[in-house]
């Protein structure tokens, strides 16, 4: 796709989300839609991230809790189960790891060049409440 | 007809219509806000976007992170472009030239606290006094932080901003922050409500009432900002659930201009100065010749919560 210069635009503008004229947006999950090259989905801002949250679904209670707080719409739920992470949008902010409230954590922030077979392997073990 | 919501399992099959890699900083509150708005409902949505962090980090050229209709407007006027279309779509059902006229379509605007406390109040308080259909959502991150974290009328005493920089001669912003939400039920809107996205459920509750309530609906948001309340962004969450249980952001309601409702009462209310604490901007606060404004803002928040208190009581 070519994209004109931002001096090239004409005012009012519309960056269009779809390629077709679809109107049933809500019906549909991300992965059945026809996004347009102009929608961020199709987009990565994966070279932001210095950390990034590990999923071991072996833990995970699917509370949903990373799934409401996420701000970059990076956690994978589909039919009430937490899936996985979406990391072409996910920014490493933390915060689905922070909400996240089981023991050990399902989401655990490591450095980005880490290996995450290697990482869930080494999970931690059930943290004995502090007294 | 509103889409039922009984749980958070439920609510996460929702199909996204906010989308990600737009370039807010990671853990801003802004997108948490916008995506649960987004969320809640199944209609189409008409959005109108002032000027301010969700705006220019929402529509980058060449992306767009809106799977809705949404205008890119003026800092001033996501009320009034936001009302003008909803007046044209009215006239154009009126006339019968509507596609599908029974699909039932929401007209939001969103604004940041710079665009609604102060730059854009005037149209806000004409389009809420016209009586338009729709819901106006104020992103109160309490700062102008798209431009650097200049002080708005939003900011909270003691706060030190670009504009107030606490230093050795001030404690930072010493003006006190306005009552939006009193002002904007002033005007007689059906329903106003403050809300913040750590109570997702109260959130989700309250925008679902404002989009089916016909007529003007304002809602003030808080939006914890990383960035400019110098806080580690993985603690957006834990900042918000200090700021709601120390009483700093009430969580209510007020409905047609008097009926007050409390929606969240916290167990355990916690003190402000462990909301301040974990922010950079109320650091300088901590010296001993600045504690007086944190005993100030514990007596300014422990009144406002007792008259919070008595007009539900008396249901006035
Ligand atoms: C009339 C006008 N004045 C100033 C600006 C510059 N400006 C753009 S965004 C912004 C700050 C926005 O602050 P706020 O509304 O609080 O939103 P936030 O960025 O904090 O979410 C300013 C001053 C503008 N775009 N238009
Ligand atoms: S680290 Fe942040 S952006 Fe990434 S999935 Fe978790 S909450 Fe979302
Ligand atoms: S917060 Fe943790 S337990 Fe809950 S769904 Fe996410 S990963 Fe699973
Ligand atoms: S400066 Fe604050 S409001 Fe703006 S994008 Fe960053 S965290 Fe969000
Ligand atoms: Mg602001």
């Amino acid at each position: 796709m070519e994209y004109k210069g931002w001096d090239q635009v004409e005012a009012g503008a519309v960056l269009p989300s779809f390629e077709d004229k679809n109107c049933d947006i809500v019906g549909q999950k991300q992965e059945d839609r026809n996004y347009a090259q102009t929608n961020s989905y199709t987009a990565s801002v994966a070279d932001w991230r210095v950390f990034k949250p590990v999923f071991n679904k072996d833990v995970c209670i699917d509370c949903q809790n990373c799934w409401v707080f996420c701000p970059d719409t990076a956690i994978v739920s589909r039919d009430k189960a937490m899936l996985g992470i979406d990391y072409d949008h996910c920014k490493g902010c933390g915060i689905c790891a922070e909400v996240c409230p089981t023991n050990p954590k399902s989401l655990i922030m490591f450095f980005e060049n880490e290996e995450n077979d290697e990482v869930l392997s080494q999970w931690p073990e059930k943290k004995k409440k502090e007294k | 007809m509103s889409k039922i919501i009984k749980n958070l399992k439920q609510f996460s099959t929702s199909n996204d219509r906010f989308e990600g890699a737009h370039l807010l900083c990671p853990g801003c509150a802004h997108s948490i806000i916008v995506r649960e708005l987004l969320n809640c409902t199944d209609d189409n949505l008409v959005i109108a976007n002032a000027t301010g962090c969700l705006e220019v980090c929402t529509a980058v050229y060449p992306h767009t992170s809106w799977d809705a209709s949404w205008i890119h407007i003026g800092f001033e006027n996501a009320a009034t472009a936001a009302t003008g279309a909803e007046a044209m779509y009215k006239t154009l059902k009126k006339k019968g030239r509507l596609k599908d006229p029974d699909k039932p379509v929401k007209f939001v605007a969103f604004g940041g606290d710079g665009a609604t406390y102060d730059i854009g109040f005037q149209f806000l308080s004409g389009a809420v006094e016209r009586g338009h259909d729709f819901t106006y959502v104020c992103l109160d991150n309490e700062v102008y932080a798209n431009t650097g974290g200049q002080r708005s009328s939003s900011t909270p005493r003691g706060s030190s901003t670009t504009t107030t920089p606490a230093g050795r001669v001030s404690y930072g912003n010493k003006k006190y922050k306005k009552d939006i939400v009193a002002i904007m039920a002033a005007h007689g809107a059906p329903y106003v409500a403050q809300v913040a996205p750590n109570k997702w459920k109260d959130m989700v509750k309250k925008y679902q009432k404002a989009l089916a309530t016909e007529g003007p609906v304002f809602i003030n948001a808080m939006s914890a900002c990383t960035t400019e309340w110098k806080f580690p962004a993985d603690q957006t969450i834990d900042v918000s659930d200090l700021g709601t249980d120390s009483l700093v952001f009430p969580l209510y309601e007020i409905e047609n201009g008097s009926k007050l409702t409390i929606t969240y009462r916290p167990k355990n209310i916690v003190p402000v100065r462990d909301y301040l604490g974990v922010q950079g901007r109320f650091k300088h606060l901590f010296k001993k010749e600045n504690e007086h404004i944190i005993t100030q803002m514990q007596k300014d928040v422990d009144k406002k919560w007792e008259m919070l208190q008595r007009r539900e009581e008396a249901g006035v």
